[in-house]
């Protein structure tokens, strides 16, 4: 099957299936690492801090960088269409079938019980994604990294701190650029 | 077709103007929307908002397609579409394709280190904020701590979890007689 074909089935599914917004697509950008060589989960928090310090929403950012890590150009182009594709059709057909969509007590039900499962998703995505960008390779074979673990702490002390709260992701990702830049990590 | 292209331009500069999708673009859209364009009152904003979270997909995407089609039926949804998603495309492989090229500068290499520590601590903030607003009970709780532990140890797809727990809603809200 052509490669844009096959980005075109993969992610008009996690289009279809990603209920949530934009983080809720990673656990299924992570399935794609282990059934395609399309990109790694190394790459995967390269997407992500380039999906976080670029404008538009996270979700369609990580679809064209996918897209164009397994396709150039053109498979960014596929991935990020395929992505909105499914919401379009939902959306016309709600817009013109269905007042008050979502106040219907069967897609209230059906939330309540996809909205934990996803944070429950999402959780596991990230746990797999810490796991990939904390350990290193030496010769003798992979380890995890304890100056980037120190350094992931740090950083989230201070984005959690009163002061800095509000920060936006970018000026973080900025900061931990120019410490593994500083500290030659 | 002017006001194709016009929607289409609205939804291109709050796309390319907004860091982050989901909630953070909300400024903005009742800036061009409500007050600027005046095409939607802020309740029906609030509650397209409210229908983008509970459709697949991107959430501000939801909302773009919404409004559209609202104004300019099929042809208008997909005009808004275009322009929400269009900035990310452009920007995002510009810098692909710079990214490709530095790779292996080593300078880029440390920066993309330190990057990624702050990356999973900025995933780790994303499923606290998701926690605090989905653990509303303890079978939410619970439900959310069976998914986990599927995903980590078992080779369930998501797909079929995310199903599996659409129904789960379901007949949860059944046994409870709403």
């Amino acid at each position: 099957m052509h490669i844009l074909l096959k980005l075109f089935i993969e992610f008009f599914q996690i289009g279809l299936f990603a209920i949530g917004g934009g983080p809720a697509t990673l656990p299924f950008l992570m399935d794609l690492t282990e059934k395609y060589d399309w990109f790694t989960m190394e790459d995967l928090t390269n997407m992500i801090a380039i999906s976080e310090s670029t404008p538009g929403p996270i979700g369609i950012n990580m679809a064209t960088y996918a897209g164009f890590h397994a396709a150039g150009f053109p498979g960014g182009i596929v991935s990020t269409l395929s992505l909105v594709l499914p919401s379009v059709i939902i959306i016309f057909l709600i817009a013109k079938f269905l007042d008050n969509f979502e106040k219907n007590k069967t897609v209230k039900a059906v939330f309540y019980g996809v909205r934990p499962a996803v944070t429950g998703l999402i959780a596991a995505a990230v746990l797999g994604l810490m796991q990939a960008a904390l350990y290193v390779e030496t010769p003798e074979g992979s380890r995890l990294s304890i100056p980037l673990v120190i350094l992931g702490i740090i950083m989230f002390g201070l984005m959690n701190s009163k002061k800095m709260k509000n920060l936006h992701p970018v000026i973080w990702i900025m900061a931990g650029a120019m410490a593994g830049i500083v500290f030659q990590l | 077709m002017k006001e194709l292209w016009e929607l289409y331009m609205v939804f291109f500069r709050i796309g390319g103007l907004t860091f982050g999708g989901g909630l953070t673009m909300l400024p903005m859209l009742k800036y061009e929307l409500v007050e600027k364009k005046q095409w939607v009152k802020e309740d029906n904003l609030l509650d397209y908002y409210a229908i983008g979270q509970c459709t697949p997909g991107i959430i501000a995407v939801n909302v773009a397609t919404f409004v559209g089609y609202k104004r300019k039926g099929i042809l208008g949804g997909i005009s808004s579409t275009l322009g929400m998603i269009s900035p990310s495309l452009i920007i995002v492989s510009i810098l692909a394709i710079f990214l490709q090229q530095f790779m292996d500068n080593k300078i880029i290499g440390h920066a993309l280190m330190g990057i990624k520590a702050v990356v999973c601590a900025l995933m780790i903030n994303t499923v606290i904020t998701l926690a605090k607003k989905s653990f509303i009970n303890a079978i939410c709780i619970f439900i959310a701590f069976i998914v986990f532990g599927l995903a980590v140890f078992t080779p369930v797809p998501t797909i079929l979890l995310v199903v599996a727990a659409g129904i789960a809603g379901i007949i949860i809200k059944k046994l409870e007689g709403e």
